[in-house]
């Protein structure tokens, strides 16, 4: 009987759990740990954030799911990863602390024989000092990252409308919270319902609202932006945002990174080197995200930490590492299998994989602080990687160690986006967008990248229903509901 | 003469002077529920292509 243990019960690690114990069965075991007691759909926490969801829609209880899937379920946080066992263990093993399950601040060693690293980000409000400290938020600006974050951004937001209601003009400050965040798709989502909220309460008029970004130009999105097919013309995605932006009278501001939050106040560097200041009543800033933290020790208890990650904590896999200028980049430097080169039976998947380099244009101020995006690693990409690697590390327990490795390469694939701009069956909107490749492949399509064909974006109604069938489509297949294999990711 | 709702924000900042902003008719089309309606089909179909070459 083989043990693979699955650290975080995200998108990448709830679909490479759920599936690995499917095609196993009971002769083998799966082990998930994950701090959390509940599963969380993170994209409908923009609707929690406006007031439209509850906290308790777009979460559900993970234990019995994993009971009825016959998975053994840690409510526990991994610490640390033995790859090559310890002095006392001869297999590798996965130190974890419990949150839960009444052993919360116990430790306890779970041996593997494979090892699925899905932990996601670290939300890493402490790099900006003011935005928070450590993965916790502060006290000046709201988030949207998790559930009980979004409850209490829709607070705030209630609270602001009711000055807005009594003649009080409110200034709102939505985007990034520093000069190397990924995720502005999230930002772009909220501060689009934030802004069909308050028009919808006929408070328009009386909110200024105002989108801050690191992103070099308008509709970036840590892709280096996209072309694609809208209306018969190839558009740049920028005319596409700022279209956008114009039609709500959004301002923006690009190339920014924030780089102190006080209270009602946010200060930033541009990268023409000028310093800026912008006041709010009301911010929603996304903090940058880094590795959860793991530590990796060897057998004879040295750190190896630098060997099993890359400095930013996420985990090195066969991605193409060695340093190069932009325009050597290829879709041939992203990984395909997942799997960390120094240890074969350790893979991670979604946020938590080390990408090789950044996909936008490196900018840096003239001051020389680095201002660009960070790749993102949206839902699609996560649930499909999670899936691949859970397929991998089957058939290397059930066909043994030389079993082919399935691929999921960012470089191959592509990723379906619906962004919100508002909630509602009859007047909402979203704006649906796919890209085909996520990672542009200038050597297969010369021109952009990526292919026109399977890359297009359009704004309205329609884009919304898919957005909320989603919502419920996903949730629905997370908790394994009949035929949720058929549903893809 | 009023002036038209799409055309109020240009003036309103440099940044907008350069966008494009959708006029009554494409706005309109934005939550027609028949074209939408349509427009889902489509969207959805389209996006099942791109799912399933990336699989
Ligand atoms: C507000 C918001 C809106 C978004 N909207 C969209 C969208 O519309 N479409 C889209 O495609 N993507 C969207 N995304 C991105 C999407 O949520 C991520 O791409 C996806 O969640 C990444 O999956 P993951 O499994 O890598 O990480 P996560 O889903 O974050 O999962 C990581 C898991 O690991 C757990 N964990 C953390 N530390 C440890 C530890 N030490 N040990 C064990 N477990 C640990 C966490 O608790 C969590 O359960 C959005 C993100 C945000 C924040």
């Amino acid at each position: 009987m083989a043990r693979l243990v699955v650290l975080g019960g995200g998108v990448a690690g709830h679909t490479a759990a759920t599936f690995a114990a499917d095609w196993l069965g009971k002769d083998h075991e799966v082990v998930v740990v994950t701090p959390n007691s509940k599963w969380n759909w993170i994209p409908s926490n923009i609707w929690v954030g406006v007031g439209e969801m509850s906290k308790e829609e777009v979460t559900f209880d993970l234990a019995p799911v994993y009971e009825k899937a016959g998975i053994t379920y840690k409510q526990a946080k991994a610490v640390s990863i033995n790859p090559e066992g310890s002095a006392k263990k001869a297999k590798p093993f996965v130190t974890i602390e419990y949150t839960g399950q009444g052993k919360a601040g116990h430790s306890d060693e779970i041996e593997y024989d494979y090892l699925i690293n899905a932990t996601g980000p670290k939300l890493n409000f402490g790099a900006t000092p003011g935005l928070g400290e450590g993965s916790n938020l502060g006290q000046h600006t709201v988030s949207v990252c998790t559930a009980d974050h979004a409850e209490h951004a829709s607070h705030e937001l209630t609270k602001i409308m009711d000055k807005m209601r009594k003649g009080q003009r409110q200034k709102i400050l939505i985007g990034t919270g520093h000069g190397m965040c990924t995720c502005q798709g999230a930002a772009f989502e909220y501060i689009f319902n934030v802004e069909h909220e308050i028009r919808k309460a006929g408070l328009r008029d009386m909110a200024d609202i105002q989108w801050i970004s690191n992103e070099s130009f308008m509709g970036d999105f840590g892709m280096g932006g996209l072309h694609m097919n809208v209306g018969g013309y190839v558009v740049s995605s920028r005319i596409f945002t700022e279209s956008l932006f114009a039609e709500r009278g959004v301002s923006y501001i690009t190339g920014a990174h924030v780089n102190k939050v006080e209270k009602g106040k946010v200060h930033y560097e541009l990268l023409d080197g000028s310093m800026g200041e912008e006041s709010f009543d009301f911010s929603m800033l996304i903090p940058p995200f880094a590795g959860v933290g793991l530590k990796a020790y060897n057998k004879a208890g040295d750190d190896i930490t630098d060997t099993v990650f890359a400095p930013n904590g996420f985990m090195k896999v066969d991605a193409d590492y060695s340093p190069k200028a932009y325009e050597d980049w290829k879709a041939s430097d992203w990984p395909r299998t997942y799997q960390n080169p120094t240890y074969k039976n350790m893979f991670a998947a979604g946020i938590a994989f080390a990408p090789p380099h950044i996909i936008s244009k490196p900018a840096k101020s003239v001051n020389g602080t680095v201002i660009n995006p960070t790749p993102p690693r949206t839902g699609m990409p996560s649930g499909i990687i999670g899936k691949a690697v859970a397929h991998s590390i089957c058939d290397l327990i059930k066909k043994g160690p030389d079993a082919h490795l399935h691929e999921a390469s960012m470089a191959e694939m592509g990723a379906a986006c619906v962004a919100s701009a508002g909630k509602g069956w009859l007047d909402g909107q979203a704006a649906a967008m796919t890209v085909y490749p996520v990672v542009p492949d200038y050597d297969k399509y010369p021109g952009t990248g990526r292919d026109t064909d399977y890359t297009f974006g359009e704004i309205g109604l329609a884009g919304h229903w898919i957005k909320h069938i989603l919502h419920y489509l996903f949730i629905y297949k997370a908790k394994l509901k009949p035929f949720w294999k058929v549903i893809p990711e | 003469m009023a002036v038209k709702p799409e055309e109020f924000n240009f003036a309103k900042n440099d940044q907008f002077k350069t966008a494009m902003i959708p006029g009554k008719f494409a706005r309109a089309m934005r939550t027609c529920k028949i074209w939408q309606f349509v427009r889902f089909v489509i969207i959805n179909l389209k996006m099942l292509v791109v799912v399933s070459k990336s699989h």
